[in-house]
């Protein structure tokens, strides 16, 4: 078994326990234990790199070295966490004057960053710790040629030179870990561009014109649902429907579901361990199709 | 919005204060391509928004107009533009750098507060409801464990956080 320390970050256990229990009980089925470690902190997402880039900086270090001191790389199921303690690692990593300078930060709290663990987003994790074939024999409920709009959002590909996870313009990984349930990852047009989610609070209007689109190409390729990786990309996009039905008098419902869900339903856990109903848009088309 | 520092005498100056910020390095390899504004989601939607243009301000010293308008903020931080960049700019960090120079200016948008008060209080930008909380021992959810509020707080008084955020208090 290999184990990791979760990185939970704070909008999937704030609004997302359908992403949190079917991650937990997928990577725990398919044999990876994940250790909660105490005194873990926000990740220092882009509002705060806004803000200040070196105490951004050093608050991703804060929580990586909770890591190096329990001896575990960490994993994130968030890819707005993934980006920034991935990128901070990276950089601190590369640039030792950098890694000076934000360890005299965090030697007031009486910590240290040594740079010798791994920040890895559980795509990897299920890519190369578990891998496709043990993926594939572990499925009892294969989803029966599912239409999914794959959608990782911008933080799992870019910037790409310090995450360094796929092709930044031609990915595979995750429309392999989408086929490999027995789904198509179909082609849809803009697929890899932004939901526009992070200017939610300063610019709603512009906000949700760009998530508008990403929803309208889904649904004009014909796809069963969008699956997403970012609790904040599922927010703007689920939500967001409700929002664009009040604003633009459109009504879509694509139902947009955690790659974690279909994994776990594919896995055979039971949809009502799972806590389904914090989906706004319902998901009962997706639930008939995969049977 | 009113500008809280005079305008710095010349275009090498707010150029050589963006290349030494954090982020902010690149800014000078630009040759005014497009390439960022075509690759550019919100550019395509608004046109509020252009990145190239920010840049084209910044390298002219335009230190006021950048620093206190509403485009630095507009940016979605999808770094698109930064992987087609032909120089290389490092554009979404240089927008971070402009949007640190501007906040510690105290020039902050209301939504930035409200991150940084999660933060300083919970040591989460979105605090959990007590209710979801509880509601986790019913999902089957392990209790959370604590957060690092105290080790948190010590490195947010070390670079001066909690002082951008909170002293000029503008936005509050
Ligand atoms: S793509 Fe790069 S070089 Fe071209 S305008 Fe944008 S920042 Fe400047
Ligand atoms: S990072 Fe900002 S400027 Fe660049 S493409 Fe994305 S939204 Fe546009």
């Amino acid at each position: 078994m290999t184990s990791y320390a979760l990185f939970l970050g704070c909008t999937i256990p704030a609004r997302q326990p359908q992403y949190e229990l079917s991650a937990r009980k997928a990577l725990t089925k398919l044999g990876i234990e994940l250790i909660d470690l105490e005194n873990m902190t926000c990740c220092a997402p882009p509002p705060l790199q806004s803000i200040d880039l070196e105490t951004s900086l050093a608050v991703a270090a804060y929580n990586i070295c909770l890591a190096e001191e329990a001896d575990l790389n960490m994993i994130t199921l968030c890819t707005g966490c993934f980006e920034s303690l991935a990128m901070a690692n990276r950089l601190l990593k590369e640039k030792p004057e950098l890694k000076e300078r934000v360890n005299k930060i965090l030697a007031n709290a009486g910590k240290e960053f040594k740079g010798n663990k791994e920040v890895r987003h559980y795509l990897q994790v299920l890519m190369n710790d578990v891998g496709i074939n043990s993926i594939k024999q572990n499925i009892i409920k294969p989803l029966n040629n599912l239409k999914v709009a794959a959608f990782s959002g911008c933080h799992l590909l870019r910037p790409s030179a310090l995450l360094r996870f796929d092709d930044p313009e031609r990915p595979r990984i995750f429309d392999t870990l989408i086929e490999a349930l027995g789904a198509k990852s179909i082609w849809y047009k803009n697929k890899l561009r932004c939901c526009g989610g992070l200017l939610r609070g300063y610019a709603d209007d512009v906000a949700l014109a760009i998530a508008r689109d990403k929803i309208v190409n889904a649904h004009n390729a014909s796809a069963d649902c969008i699956s997403t990786l970012c609790p904040f990309c599922f927010l703007t996009l689920d939500l967001g429907q409700v929002l664009i039905k009040t604003t633009y008098k459109e009504e879509y419902n694509m139902p947009i579901i955690h790659y974690a869900e279909l994994l776990s339903l594919s896995l055979g856990v039971e949809p009502k361990e799972l806590a389904l109903d914090f989906h706004k848009v319902k998901i009962d088309k997706v639930m008939e199709k995969i049977g | 919005m009113a500008e809280e520092k005079p305008e710095k005498p010349s275009t090498v100056d707010f150029a050589r204060e963006i290349t030494s910020k954090l982020g902010g390095e690149t800014i000078t390899y630009c040759y005014q391509c497009g390439t960022c504004a075509s690759s550019c989601p919100v550019a395509k939607t608004t046109d509020r928004y252009n990145p190239r243009q920010i840049l084209r301000l910044a390298l002219l010293g335009q230190r006021g107009e950048v620093l206190t308008e509403d485009a630095i903020w507009l940016c979605a931080s999808c770094y698109n533009c930064q992987e087609r960049c032909p120089q290389k700019v490092e554009i979404a960090d240089v927008i971070y750098a402009l949007r640190n120079i501007a906040i510690s200016e105290g020039n902050i948008p209301a939504i930035y507060t409200e991150f940084a008060t999660g933060l300083m209080s919970e040591g989460r930008i979105v605090p959990i409801s007590k209710f979801l909380e509880k509601k986790r021992a019913d999902y089957g959810l392990p209790p959370l464990k604590p957060t690092g509020i105290e080790a948190l707080k010590k490195i947010l008084s070390a670079t001066g956080f909690d002082k951008i955020m909170f002293k000029k208090g503008e936005s509050q």
